[in-house]
């Protein structure tokens, strides 16, 4: 075992090279240039930004409105993001550099809002608890993929098994008329997905990204085959019994995290007591450190007596079993009935926030809270009556996607067996 | 030291002249390398069959009152489904026969159209399938190629109909140009990113192409509006100048971009064999490791060959507008992006090979639409069909254990395609 674990500790020693660590500084400091000169110049010192605290039909836990001058609200977002830019270009943040973009990326978001705002009122308790909810199909894609990956096989089906599972869902909760049965459903139909993908990419050592793609197509058609041959006919199949509300007693009181956190309905819990389970299952426990070996040198693993196909099969289910809890959520747990491509490519940027977040649990529910929170401020600033057209607010998600992936991809954190069929010899 | 570098020198030429005289297609019999996607083609109908019969009331209805009616009652469905899939896509032989008889060229033509039509199906298909064909050689994985389709036709719309008094053969090939242009700026996006920063071709296409769906909504119902559209997403119709055009009257859509696309084909099947160049690029896909210690530079190969796979993504738009279409919405494609990936690698990434396949599945498109009428299935029976069909071709073991087929000597061709973390 202790083979393994040395080769494990000595990947997680990575530092940050200089031509990145300049760059994230530029990013920086353009940021902080980019809240001074396009809102702050921009705003009269005596305008007010007004920010409502408690989403709109909550009566627990409720909190004041905000009131911010938005002149000095948007000048000190834009010095904090100066000063950590010029941080990172001289001395450099090391191991909290993703924590400081991260940082300066709320800033600009935040700053963005109070001059969207200015002289309005904004809910952004509402906003925020609807970042929430859509961050969990994206939190949960990533889990999923971390899951696949950690044990080497490279999953990019999820946006498929998220779909297969989210018509399943409709159409066993319509017929049982029981959102738990409708649940289970849409992770069955996920598992036999991740069943397709383990047998073509471990058995007949397919091209992993090739055998996703598969998957990806098959739920495509299959999914608009069911719902144009039977769904539209019979708005009975498409109708499922949802997961409703569920305040947590007493959590659900504290004001603005209550309603935001512990007001949700059932998926918000799932997403953290999967991050918590996956959190200590992968670094705190025998079974983790056995999936983290497959993935990262499963010969090593292999001559220690590991089971590398056995493992990484249990890896490619277990992420169909989060894929179709996150594709549920599409229909039992927000929108209520299954259209066809409404996953709309949130099994993606689940992939996108997995290598966001390092493929750790922790950094990939931070990442994908970030891409819930792009999502929600396009929905939300349209009633403002922006000037700014809604396709522009619907691109951020995808934008913000591609700009993480050249800021944070290739520091060699990712497994290192992955994509890579296994040979006993 | 320095014998142990020459060494390794005339290791790597070796490797890539092995590689070349690998994909000589010459060396290896024609239907030893066809069998394998012929079989898959063959396994997805029969699958697409069942499905047919599986997915209909009636033949339940059928299988309540006795086992013998009940698979009666299948395969007849199956029958007229595959019927009205063979008659909307090939013709009705009866008629063809009728007509060719008759001699009346109103008649012949009318009772050909389904088959002309098919070919007009194929078109998008055969630049598509190309694109990411060119994208696999290089060890590229173009998922983009919808979004770079988008927005190659949202340009050639653009000069299509802003510019006037053009004659046609300037007009119809800027426009057609600026088609490519327009798809190659938008594959060269994620080439830069994955040769510069290694960020992952699959997830950044994909990114593009959700990109490029917004940005021509908002086109479509802002700039590039038709005025008198009263708000719907819809683009001007394009000058007579700027159409590809079409060789018999309407409503036989048969048009020049067929032959286009197959000069196209030929186009690349001679770079990527028969150049330097070539010969570069697939270095770079099938042995990156090689390509870089033999000096090639994979940055420069990566962002070239993302923007020709996305210039031919956008002639595969550039042409649906101004041959078919004549003007832009967003209903452009029935999701060649997506369909083409299949087509690639059916097509075992072989420009023939792809025009081949773009053929058959452009007809299977098209006799798909005829289906759907006759016995109301829906057509996107033809992606799962086509779903099926790429999981044989990409696992030749299950279909060589459903045929006991022996298993190649030679071992086949794998196509490159790198993790996340990127090779550099």
């Amino acid at each position: 075992m202790t083979t393994v674990s040395r080769v494990i500790e000595h990947k997680r020693i990575v530092g940050i090279s200089t031509p990145r660590k300049i760059i994230m500084g530029v990013v920086e400091i353009l940021i902080g240039m980019l809240i001074y000169l396009a809102f702050a110049a921009k705003t009269s010192g005596e305008t007010l930004t007004k920010f409502v605290m408690t989403p709109g039909g909550i009566d627990q836990g409720l909190m004041a409105d905000w009131i911010l001058p938005s002149k000095l609200t948007l000048t000190i977002l834009a010095v904090i993001s100066l000063a950590i830019g010029l941080y990172q270009v001289i001395r450099g943040f090391g191991k909290w550099t993703n924590l400081m973009i991260g940082i300066c990326t709320l800033s600009l978001i935040f700053g963005f809002l109070v001059w969207q705002a200015a002289d309005k009122s904004l809910n952004l308790a509402g906003m925020l608890s609807s970042a929430v909810l859509l961050a969990v199909p994206i939190t949960l894609g990533a889990f999923s993929g971390i899951l696949a990956e950690r044990s080497g096989i490279i999953n990019i089906s999820i946006e498929g098994m998220m779909l297969m599972a989210s018509m399943a869902a409709a159409v066993v909760g319509s017929v049982t008329k029981n959102a738990w049965l409708g649940l289970l459903g849409g992770i069955l139909s996920s598992i036999f997905l991740a069943l397709i993908l383990g047998v073509l990419s471990i058995k007949y050592k397919v091209n992993q990204t090739i055998s996703g793609t598969v998957i990806n197509i098959f739920s495509t058609g299959m999914t608009a085959f069911i719902s144009q041959k039977f769904l539209q006919h019979n708005a009975a199949l498409n109708n499922p019994a949802m997961f409703s509300r569920l305040p947590l007693p007493g959590l659900a009181d504290i004001p603005l995290i209550g309603p935001i956190l512990f007001n949700q309905n059932l998926f918000v819990y799932l997403m953290f007591l999967i991050l918590i389970i996956l959190q200590v299952a992968l670094f705190q426990t025998r079974w983790g450190l056995r999936l983290r070996s497959v993935g990262e040198h499963p010969k090593a693993a292999d001559t220690l007596g590991i089971d590398v196909i056995k493992t990484r099969y249990m890896g490619v289910i277990l992420s169909g079993l989060v894929a179709g809890i996150a594709g549920a959520f599409f229909t039992l747990g927000s929108v209520g009935r299954f259209e066809e491509g409404m996953t709309a490519g949130k099994g993606f940027i689940g992939l996108a926030a997995m290598i966001f977040g390092n493929w750790m649990p922790l950094g990939a529910m931070g990442a994908g809270a970030l891409f819930g929170f792009a999502d929600a401020i396009g929905s939300k600033l349209s009633l403002l009556g922006s000037t700014i057209p809604p396709q522009f607010m619907a691109m951020a998600p995808y934008l913000i996607t591609m700009i993480v992936l050249a800021g944070f991809i290739g520091k060699g954190q990712a497994p290192a067996a992955e994509g890579e069929p296994y040979e006993k010899e | 030291m320095t014998e142990k570098k020459k060494d390794l020198g005339q290791e790597i030429l070796n490797e890539i002249n092995q590689d070349q005289s690998e994909t000589e297609p010459a060396k290896k019999p024609f239907l030893g390398k066809a069998a394998i996607p012929l079989l898959a083609i063959l396994t997805g109908l029969i699958i697409g069959a069942l499905l047919i019969a599986l997915t209909s009331q009636s033949v339940y209805a059928a299988f309540g009152e006795s086992i013998g009616k009940g698979f009666s009652q299948a395969f007849s469905e199956i029958g007229t489904a595959y019927k009205a899939l063979f008659t909307g896509a090939i013709g009705d032989p009866v008629r063809m026969f009728n007509a060719v008889g008759s001699g009346d060229s109103k008649e012949i033509r009318q009772a050909f159209n389904p088959f002309l039509e098919s070919l007009v199906q194929s078109t998008p298909y055969i630049f598509a399938g190309l694109a990411v064909a060119l994208g696999f050689r290089s060890g590229l994985f173009n998922i983009g190629v919808e979004g770079q389709l988008f927005i190659g036709a949202a340009c050639a719309t653009f000069v299509g109909y802003s510019i006037t008094g053009l004659p046609a053969w300037i007009h119809m090939p800027l426009a057609f140009l600026a088609g490519a242009l327009g798809g190659a700026f938008w594959g060269f996006i994620p080439g830069f990113l994955k040769a510069k920063t290694g960020g992952h071709e699959v997830i950044n296409t994909i990114m593009m192409n959700w990109i490029a769906f917004r940005l021509t909504e908002w086109l479509l119902s802002g700039p590039m509006t038709r005025p008198e559209s009263g708000g719907m997403p819809i683009s001007p119709i394009i000058e007579k100048s700027a159409e590809i055009p079409q060789f018999f009257p309407s409503p036989i859509r048969f048009h020049l971009g067929f032959f286009i696309a197959l000069a196209v084909a030929y186009v690349i099947w001679w770079v990527l064999f028969k150049t330097t160049w070539g010969l570069n690029l697939r270095t770079v896909g099938t042995n990156p490791r090689a390509a870089r210690y033999a000096g090639l530079s994979t940055t420069k190969s990566i962002m070239l060959a993302m923007s020709l796979s996305g210039a031919l993504a956008g002639m595969a738009g550039a042409v649906q507008i101004l041959a078919v279409n004549r003007s832009m919405a967003l209903g452009l494609s029935s999701g060649y992006g997506f369909d083409s990936i299949a087509l690639a690698l059916i097509g075992n990434t072989h420009p023939v090979g792809v025009v081949l396949a773009s053929i058959l599945f452009g007809t299977l498109r098209n006799g798909a639409t005829r289906m759907m009428v006759v016995s109301s299935i829906p057509i996107d029976i033809v992606d799962v069909i086509q779903a099926i069909i790429l999981m044989f071709v990409a696992a030749p073991a299950i279909i060589r254990s459903i045929y006991r087929l022996r298993k190649p000597k030679q071992e086949e061709e794998q196509i490159f395609l790198s993790g996340w973390g990127g090779q550099s």
